[in-house]
């Protein structure tokens, strides 16, 4: 039995003027790492809150290891670490006191789960004596990951773990989970960041309440319906109108370094020399670089969105 | 690009105490130029553009913003510049069409202007149906976009965004790109930060923060190529990994 | 246990390692004391008044039609023996007693000069002079009336007496009315602020998501600022005592266990603000503007109840602080015991019941 199942979940607020989330089934299997990926307002956090109990669905059911949320509330709550976006730990308490408080609130000590936090908490060790305030964006997020995982909980919540924090911090604290996950923790995160999706085994694609897709990252990529390419030249912004305005180009979106563009016609090969014929003769590009490409998790979703 | 500065800093540093937040930055930014600003948590970016912006007054160096001294004439500075961040938008209980008038009003555009630049704006945002409605009704992605606007209503020379697209999706998320791209092209100075790496490739230089100082300034390519790095992820990444100040 | 003890001592800790809050704990009883030392003067309406007739002669009659004429007094009963005058006294209704001796009027005619006594209860002394002097010059008009007919000098003799607070000490008002301001202030602020704190950085997320009972949260909210209130209820005594030279007349376990009261209501409201509101100002100015202003208005302290218009007079019957105030009062100044003010003690006591039971009753153990 999964760990975690949703069935047709729905959540409004303000009287059903606002729906946050609509109509949302799937389900985690144990010692999975599950990725929720969308943007601000997609939904994650409520569907965060219904699963740890803070908030009753309108309508659906949905369980924790068997038990459900709305009348099983206290035996999930004994179970489940979160940590919620706004999460900032008590600013005035110093790393250990904070440890030792949540510690203690969840009926254990810190020498009883040391193990488990070990690998983190040795990092934080050296500003144990330092408030929380006066923490880097980094280290605070590490230290609420070991808030949350003081009493050894079945399964991790995490709530945009990574937002605002640098790209530094974003991959120590991937490697973190990647470690977590041999503990054989289930992990529930959820990200903005489209490019941390191939770091968990499964993942949902959210947007606006609703679930575009669910599947491995690479399943996801396989999905995408067209051929991908990747295009560049000197000129990046009038490259990016260019091929807007040209007829045979089904999407194009910038991509960094690169655009990415795929054709309306099946045969590719064809509209791709068309195309660079075009662009080299009649709009005067010298340095222009096309290659074929394997989709991101970011062209997947903006392909769902459309 | 032409070679007017619009931007010219020299030594400029900030001291709390015995810290340096921001040690002796020098950096130059032209007209019409995107420029990024990057740097780990802490780094000092933050206190560098208030630097910039004219809010909090150096320990010493010299900076020159749109021309003005950024010691003498800072209330010279503030009519010139634009300033949009993640967490200050636009006031929600406010419709879009008062929220246009009200920023444009205090920048002290005549009624004149502020009807010809706001029929403007809401026709390029393609928000006439949204334009009565309260801004905290509006998804993200568009109070970010309509945010930009704003700021930019006054033709200012330099915009500063502090991590203008965190959170947004990514259809949005290019379409405020867009947005940038067309400020850029009219002349305005784009001085951006942000925490997505795809976005640093926009940019037509990029400056990197470590510990208070200016590690690396250079375009994209050239970042790329100098730090042997497949993007500026790496690039970052390779910088920010020295950086001493991890738990400040 | 642990669990709560832990808490108790986080919740010590916010406390102590923020220097607004200790400033704002125990330096307002303080600025309060001395603020409000400057006392107010206060026009008089309607007052009770008692009189003791002994004479019954035209002039004591006389003297009596002038003073019901008046708006200032309101003739509440006139009493057969001045035994009875300590005892409408302790009622608390009546503030001014008027005693005319049996040969009031003989005196005033055969030796011209003549004797009467007014008492007043000065636990609020500027109502305690007003009152007096209205009565005075009352009764030197009926002087200067007789005197108009009258050839010879007449003098009426006003013997002035003030019971329980005879050196008009202004601290004997305001002092218990400081006790309840601050202790509504610190308990109701500061609860409600501090609950509302942790929803605003997410840890409140945590603790209700954790195993911890969602009701022990708050309970161990509440006993840092139990015990601090104790505290500072004890700081205002010992200054008023000490340096104001405030009375204590009654017992000290009483007054500590209408205190209780006091705080475990303010406390109560304290928690149902912080269910209703989402950032630390919106519960800030609601305690202040709900809780603070209406104490300074409606306890009787600042302003005497009995002059304000009806509805004001009715609605101070529905703040704690009213009673409390009568209470510490009594207690402090007057010195009676439970039996004298257990109708005050229930009421308060009913208050509290009410709003413990209903903070608890609201508390949500969700976020919506």
């Amino acid at each position: 039995m999964p760990e975690v199942i949703l069935e047709n979940i729905s959540k409004s607020y303000q009287d059903g003027k606002v729906k946050a989330v609509k109509n949302v089934s799937f389900s985690v299997e144990k010692g999975e790492l599950f990725g929720l990926i969308g943007p601000d307002g997609a939904g994650k956090t409520s569907l965060f809150r219904v699963l740890t109990t803070l908030l009753t669905p309108d309508s659906g059911i949905a369980t924790v290891f068997g038990c459900d949320v709305v009348k099983d509330y206290k035996s999930i709550r004994q179970h489940v670490g979160y940590m919620p976006g706004k999460f900032s730990l008590y600013q005035d308490l110093t790393v250990e006191e904070n440890l030792n408080f949540f510690a203690t609130v969840f009926g254990t000590t810190i020498q009883e789960n040391y193990d488990l936090i070990k690998d983190i908490y040795v990092q934080l060790e050296p500003f144990k004596n330092r408030r929380a305030g006066k923490l880097s964006g980094g280290m605070k997020q590490k230290l609420a990951l070991c808030c949350a995982l003081i009493h050894r909980p079945k399964i991790l919540f995490l709530d945009e773990p990574t937002t605002g924090v640098d790209t530094v911090s974003r991959k120590e604290f991937w490697e973190m989970l990647q470690r977590l996950k041999k503990q054989e923790i289930t992990i529930l995160v959820s990200t903005p960041y489209m490019d941390e999706a191939t770091l968990c085994e499964r993942i949902a694609l959210i947007q606006e309440g609703e679930i575009m897709s669910i599947n491995t990252p690479q399943g996801i990529i396989e999905e995408y319906p067209k051929k991908l390419f990747s295009i560049k030249s000197s000129n990046m912004i009038q490259l990016l109108d260019d091929l807007r305005k040209y007829d045979s180009i089904d999407s194009c979106n910038a991509f960094g370094e690169y655009h990415h563009i795929s054709f309306k016609s099946e045969n590719t090969e064809l509209a791709k020399s068309e195309l660079t014929t075009y662009l080299k003769r009649d709009r005067d590009y010298k340095d222009l670089v096309i290659n074929d490409i394997n989709p991101t998790i970011e062209d997947c979703f903006i392909n769902l969105m459309n | 690009m032409t070679a007017e500065k619009v931007i010219s800093t020299d030594r400029l540093t900030k001291k709390f105490g015995d810290f340096v937040a921001a040690d002796e930055i020098s950096f130059d930014v032209y007209k019409g130029e995107i420029f990024g600003f990057l740097g780990a948590n802490g780094a000092g970016k933050t206190t560098a553009i208030r630097m910039l912006c004219g809010l909090s007054t150096p320990s010493y160096g010299e900076a020159t913003i749109a021309g003005f001294d950024i010691y003498k004439e800072t209330e010279k500075i503030k009519k010139n510049i634009g300033y949009m961040s993640q967490k200050f938008s636009l006031y929600e209980d406010l419709t879009v069409l008062e929220n246009i008038k009200f920023f444009g009003g205090i920048y002290g555009l005549s009624d004149k202007e502020l009807k010809s630049k706001s029929n403007q704006l809401i026709e390029t945002l393609g928000m006439s149906v949204e334009a009565k409605k309260l801004v905290g009704s509006l998804p993200l992605g568009w109070k970010q976009k309509l945010a930009f606007s704003v700021a930019i209503i006054h033709d200012p020379k330099i915009v500063f965004l502090d991590e203008p697209t965190g959170g947004v999706d990514p259809v949005t998320r290019r379409q405020f790109w867009d947005l940038i791209y067309k400020a850029s092209s009219q002349g305005i100075t784009i001085f951006v930060t942000t925490h997505y790496m795809d976005e640093a490739e926009y940019c037509h230089r990029i400056s990197m923060m470590v510990d208070g100082k200016i590690k690396a300034l250079d375009t994209p390519t050239n970042l790329k190529d100098q730090y042997h790095a497949n993007s500026m992820d790496d690039v970052f990444y390779e910088l920010a990994r020295g950086a001493k100040r991890k738990a400040d | 246990m642990k669990q709560f003890f832990t808490f108790v001592r986080k919740e010590f800790y916010h406390v102590f390692r923020d220097p607004k809050t200790l400033l704002l704990l125990f330096g307002m009883p303080i600025a309060q004391i001395i603020l409000f030392g400057f006392a107010l003067t206060n026009e008089v309406k309607n007052s009770k008044i008692v009189i003791a007739d002994y004479a019954k002669d035209v002039a004591s009659e006389r003297i009596i039609e002038k003073i019901e004429a008046t708006k200032s007094f309101e003739i509440e009963q006139i009493l057969l023996s001045t035994k009875e005058i300590e005892e409408t006294f302790k009622k608390g209704k009546v503030k001014l007693a008027i005693v005319f001796p049996a040969t009031f009027n003989s005196d005033l005619s055969h030796q011209n000069k003549t004797q009467v006594q007014i008492i007043a209860d000065a636990s609020d002394p500027n109502t305690a002079t007003t009152l007096t002097n209205y009565a005075q010059s009352i009764i030197m008009s009926y002087q200067r009336e007789v005197q108009a007919m009258n050839r010879a000098p007449l003098q009426i003799n006003t013997e002035i007496r003030m019971i329980y607070n005879p050196e008009l000490k202004g601290a004997t008002n305001f002092v218990p009315g400081v006790m309840a301001l601050v202790l509504l202030l610190i308990c109701v602020l500061m609860t409600s602020v501090s609950i509302v704190k942790e929803k605003e950085t997410g840890t409140m997320e945590i603790l209700l998501v954790s195993p911890m009972n969602p009701l022990l949260v708050i309970v161990s909210k509440a006993v840092p600022y139990f015990l601090l209130s104790i505290l500072n209820l004890t700081v205002i005594l010992v200054l008023s005592i000490t340096m104001m030279e405030m009375p204590m007349n009654g017992n000290f376990l009483l007054l500590y266990f209408a205190s209780s009261l006091l705080i475990l209501a303010a406390l109560s409201l304290g928690l149902l603000i912080s269910n209703s509101t989402n950032t630390q100002q919106e519960a800030m100015l609601i305690s202040l503007m709900g809780m603070v202003i209406p104490t300074m208005m409606l306890t009787g302290f600042l302003f005497p109840l009995e002059n304000m218009p009806l509805p004001l007079q009715v609605m101070a019957n529905i703040m704690p602080s009213k009673w409390y105030y009568i209470i510490v009062k009594s207690i402090m100044i007057k010195g009676l015991g439970f039996v004298a003010i257990w109708k005050e003690m229930s009421i308060l006591l009913g208050m509290t019941i009410f709003l413990l039971t209903m903070s608890f009753k609201r508390f949500k153990i969700r976020l919506a």
